[in-house]
């Protein structure tokens, strides 16, 4: 068993028009800003693909990554907790001239949703939002005397994320908090590509030691020395680095 | 109004009812002060939304982990015997009943626990975060806030205007005037400033304020 592919390019291949993406992390804590680029430089090479769903914590911080890759205009709809960060113009210009949709899902919940997406439960029932704007239009049940909503939960075509060390079974470890939404990507994409710091030999992670088991992962491509959202927008960079 | 507590004496007299080894998650902003004004010999545990339980103080300028962050982006640090978990264990934590303290910011709180603090209303990008999941779960979940607004209206209400984080969750709200607990669905004052008549306190809230015995003076040190 072999999943790991030789490069950014070949590991995002296969996203076509239209797809939904769960891209991981939290912030810049865990976003795949490498798979993120490959995904802007084929858009760039070839206009393809456009119309994405995505689905993240945030809207992106910044030109780099999300935030990037939502500047081009591939991005149609987000999912996501909280569209804001330190720098959201590129979304907020987005959606205030209509031209993205948000879907706007509690953080907690959007974890739920993607957890039961991953694991074949279709919906669940949870006491955040009761009462709220976002609860409107969902069922809610009393269980033991207090009331819940109910909520559906949530796959998609592909998911990009970032982790620490892989091997070529696709089992994975993450690096402190850039666990965040990772895991749970994993096992709720149809197809998950992941990009690791490391690749090691089968059997160098101590199976005790494995967050996301292979079984949740189709491709694994190997990023040393990855960059980081936060140290890019303090240098101001801007991705792909020549517009148009 | 002539005298009220600064912000950080809020956050100094919500962080005196935390108790030792409590886990406790602090919002984003102006509650994150709260971890500062611990009593002496007490050490709670602090859990942030993004996957982390024991973090501690900022790393020194220049070194940064940006995948070690809280919950507002910050960098942090670790204090031994922390641990990192995924998103759906973190929330696990907080809706499953295992949080002793959740602290918020609001922009309105009701007399029925009601809080408001996610959306000024239908203008901009709308953001909720983890604010509707927090406020389910945590055995308490405290307020902290100016008693008022920046124009002087009142905070506390009969009933929210703005759109609700969630129904009934809050239990003890720390203001700069007063401590005051909802129970049954009022306002029940607990500590007011010395300085301040129940007649002027209850003149810039805005729902009856109730009595179970004396109130007490807050009382909070120069900081």
């Amino acid at each position: 068993m072999d999943k790991t592919v030789s490069s950014l390019t070949e590991a995002v291949a296969g996203i076509g028009d239209g797809a939904s993406v769960m891209i991981g992390g939290f912030g810049g804590s865990g976003a795949p800003i490498e798979l993120i680029h490959a995904l802007i430089d084929r858009f760039v090479a070839t206009g393809h693909p456009t119309g994405l769903t995505v689905i993240n914590n945030n809207a992106g911080n910044g030109h780099v990554g999300l935030a990037a890759l939502i500047e081009t205009g591939m991005v149609k709809k987000l999912i996501c907790s909280f569209p804001r960060s330190a720098d959201p113009v590129v979304f907020t210009e987005l959606y205030l001239a209509g031209k993205i949709e948000l879907e706007l899902v509690p953080q907690g919940t959007l974890a739920e949703r993607i957890r039961a997406g991953g694991a074949g439960i279709p919906a669940f029932y949870t006491p955040t939002g009761f009462g709220t704007l976002l609860a409107e239009g969902k069922k809610i049940e009393d269980f033991d005397g207090r009331s819940y909503v109910q909520e559906r939960w949530l796959k998609a075509d592909f998911a990009l994320v970032k982790a620490d060390l892989g091997d070529s079974h696709g089992n994975l470890t993450y690096n402190k908090a850039a666990r965040n939404f990772n895991p749970l990507m994993c096992t709720a994409a149809a197809t998950t590509i992941v990009q690791v710091s490391e690749i090691v030999h089968p059997g160098a992670i101590d199976p005790e030691h494995i967050i996301t088991p292979g079984i949740f992962v189709q491709a694994v491509v190997q990023v040393a020395n990855p960059q980081q959202e936060e140290v890019l927008n303090r240098a101001k960079a801007v991705y792909p680095e020549v517009a148009q | 109004m002539t005298h009220k507590l600064t912000n950080a004496q809020i956050a100094w007299r919500a962080a005196q009812d935390i108790q030792d080894g409590a886990y406790v998650n602090l919002g984003i902003g102006f509650p994150e002060m709260v971890a500062q004004y611990q009593p002496p010999g007490r050490q709670a545990i602090f859990h942030t939304e993004n996957g982390i339980l024991d973090f501690g103080e900022s790393p020194a300028k220049g070194s940064e982990d940006w995948d070690l962050i809280n919950a507002g982006k910050k960098a942090v640090t670790l204090n031994p015997g922390a641990a990192f978990f995924h998103h759906a264990d973190s929330f696990a934590m907080v809706r499953g009943g295992h949080l002793d303290v959740a602290i918020l910011g609001a922009y309105q709180v009701a007399q029925n626990g009601d809080l408001a603090n996610w959306s000024t209303g239908p203008k901009g990008v709308p953001a909720v975060g983890g604010a509707m999941d927090l406020v389910h779960g945590a055995k308490r979940v405290a307020v902290i806030t100016d008693h008022v607004t920046k124009d002087g209206k009142p905070k506390l209400l009969e009933s929210c205007t703005l759109p609700l984080t969630g129904v009934g969750c809050v239990t003890r709200i720390y203001t700069s005037l007063a401590v005051i607990d909802i129970v049954e669905k009022c306002f029940m004052l607990k500590e007011k400033l010395p300085t301040l008549s129940l007649a002027d306190l209850q003149a810039v809230t805005g729902a009856r304020l109730f009595t179970n015995g004396p109130v007490a003076d807050l009382i909070v040190p120069e900081l």
